[in-house]
């Protein structure tokens, strides 16, 4: 697996890698879904529509180097960082080896040291002020890596959002602040949760570069995130990146999006998925084809039937 | 101040990061004993993040009635840190500060005894001296404790004379009770500021009733010591505790059920809790508030007569 880069180009095969990601991401949370609707899955946050943004940050990184403090949606962020279908179904399954937190909270939530993942807990914005905690430890240890604390638009409303990013700008701390904006909070749309029209433009308030992309655009994201780091690397402090993307399924599997949001949004957003758009460019690209794509899809299905299967 | 002088001198590993209000030392450097903003629940948060990263981070609260915004950090996040992650990760290097308690003029907002709120959260522990030769001691176990420990110090010792205290003093860095006096008739139970005024109280029982008085400092009010404190109230059968929190849900209340529990066959009268009333600490009527050693007196008379 190649190494994320600063520089803005990525070769063919990790183009490919990238791709791939994000169908077997697409296909484990469609998979895991479906059980949790058969009873078979304990409850699940959907990443489907945010692969693009939570994929191309990592690839734009240092895995087993920075460290990374995700949120409650960010599957493809743990897949990518190295870990297995089979260690996120153990946790939708409650099994034994479940390695985030013994299966002590939800699937998704605790730790995995030896990729970056620090301790996910289900309250949400806490872990902006820890990975700012964390990053200081790491300036003062004039340590190599940098922190990137994933969050939501909704979680951008908190206090501990506010102290993070003050605290961050005033002592410039090695750490990215990654806003995946699905424009609603559990049912609260954008406009009843802010009075602005951008989760970045807050950054000029604290003092830091803020910066809102297509968070559907794998490449952006990685061009955004890798600028992002490294301005961390160099000691040019922090960054707010607001990756504008798209929540195709409910909040979590116990929500029901239907009192609140029109079937047609989704259907709209589902034009600009991030994996048909990708697939699209590589194939413009002349490094993708229909047959290329179609083996990606069966193995990622074979990976997660197989995972399905495990008892 | 004689807390950051003497931690300072002591060094614990090679990242020492105090989150302070008071100006930096020279020693540390100001990259490492710094001011922040008005953050409590930042504070909190990025010692999370500091101690997990295995950095010893030493963070204050100005006031202790001000840690409230940190609640979240410390019961959902601290206390829960190790269990969730199944002891991938831990932030046991941290250790959170305030002053808390009476000072004479605090008021609702610069007196409140916040012990009862943390002593209620299995996950971290709550550390209170009575003094300064104490405070140094315990401060230094907390430091070394690995589990996130909340350290109350009794606000008036800031403006006490105080005890001498020296620097080759052998330091206590065992956080269970002590007893502080042996005594045969009562048990009498309290931590940090309150000490000096049950020692009074116990002073008076003596000379006034000839009753001889075990006077007991916790020290530690999460995990407390239950053994201590039980073996000797089936010696003496009777028990005074007291604190200056409010009486409702406050940490005698813990106290007391579970020595009434433990010792109900040795128990020779009710258990006397003697506490701040359950209303907000008043301003100029803070004398009429505080459980003061006549109030004491008067419990120890109580349980002895009963």
């Amino acid at each position: 697996m190649a190494n994320a880069v600063d520089a803005k180009t990525l070769d063919e095969s990790t183009l490919l890698e990238i791709y791939g990601k994000m169908v077997l991401s697409r296909t484990l949370d469609e998979r895991i879904w479906m059980l949790n609707r058969q009873g078979k899955a304990a409850i699940m946050a959907s990443s489907q529509g945010h692969e693009a943004a939570q994929i191309g940050s990592v690839y734009a990184l240092r895995r087993g180097t920075d460290q990374f403090y995700i949120y409650y949606r960010d599957l493809a962020v743990m897949l990518t960082l190295g870990m297995t279908p089979r260690e996120i179904m153990l946790g939708f399954t409650a099994k034994v080896g479940e390695p985030l937190s013994g299966a002590r909270q939800f699937p998704t939530h605790g730790a995995y040291p030896e990729l970056g993942l620090i301790n996910l807990s289900n309250v949400i914005a806490t872990q902006l002020p820890q990975a700012v905690g964390a990053a200081l430890a790491i300036r003062m240890r004039r340590e190599d890596g940098i922190v990137i604390a994933y969050f939501g638009d909704g979680a951008s409303s908190f206090g501990d959002t506010h102290e993070a990013m003050n605290f961050a700008a005033i002592h410039r701390l090695p750490v990215i602040f990654m806003c995946e904006n699905n424009k609603y909070a559990t049912s609260v749309p954008q406009h009843r949760q802010m009075a602005v029209d951008s989760v970045a433009s807050r950054a000029e308030g604290y003092g830091m570069p803020g910066i809102s992309i297509d968070g559907c655009d794998v490449i952006a994201v990685f061009e955004a995130v890798s600028e992002a780091a490294s301005r961390a690397r160099n000691g040019g402090g922090p960054t707010l990146i607001e990756a504008q993307v798209e929540r195709y399924l409910p909040h979590t599997s116990d929500d029901d999006d239907t009192r609140y949001r029109p079937r047609e949004e989704i259907e709209e957003a589902r034009l600009r998925d991030p994996l048909k758009l990708f697939g699209e460019r590589l194939m413009a690209m002349g490094i993708l084809d229909n047959a290329a794509s179609e083996h990606i899809y069966s193995e990622a299905r074979a990976e997660v039937n197989a995972v399905t299967d495990y008892r | 101040m004689y807390v950051p002088h003497t931690f300072i001198e002591c060094k614990y590993g090679p990242e020492l990061v105090v989150t302070c209000t008071f100006r930096s030392s020279p020693v540390a450097g100001s990259n490492r004993v710094f001011n922040t903003p008005l953050s409590e629940q930042g504070i909190v948060g990025f010692g999370i993040g500091l101690a997990t990263q295995g950095s010893t981070a030493i963070a204050e609260i100005q006031f202790a009635d001000y840690i409230h915004p940190a609640f979240d950090q410390v019961v959902n996040e601290a206390a829960k840190y190790r269990y969730r992650s199944a002891s991938h990760y831990h932030c046991g290097p941290l250790t959170v500060r305030a002053p808390y308690g009476a000072v004479g003029h605090g008021g609702h907002y610069h007196s409140q005894s916040v012990e009862g709120f943390y002593a209620h959260v299995p996950g971290i522990k709550v550390v209170i001296p009575r003094g300064p030769s104490q405070a140094k001691g315990l401060l230094l176990a907390s430091i070394r404790d690995q589990n996130p420990v909340f350290f109350f110090e009794p606000k008036w010792l800031y403006q006490a004379a105080g005890e001498r205290h020296t620097q080759l003093a052998s330091l206590c860095t065992c956080m269970q009770s002590l007893s502080l006096s042996a005594g045969s008739d009562v048990t009498v139970l309290g931590y940090g500021s309150q000490i000096q005024i049950l020692r009074q109280a116990c002073e008076m029982a003596q000379s006034e009733l000839g009753v001889s008085c075990e006077l007991i400092d916790l020290r530690t009010i999460l995990p407390w010591d239950e053994d201590t404190v039980i073996q000797s109230v089936c010696k003496t059968g009777r028990l005074v505790v007291s604190h200056e929190a409010p009486l409702t849900a406050g940490f005698g209340a813990e106290l007391a059920a579970t020595v009434q529990a433990e010792c109900f066959n040795h128990l020779e009268a009710p258990i006397q809790r003697v506490c701040g009333w359950d209303t907000p600490f008043p301003l100029i009527f803070e004398p009429f508030y505080i459980p003061n050693k006549v109030r004491c007196f008067d419990a120890i008379r109580t349980v002895v007569d009963y």
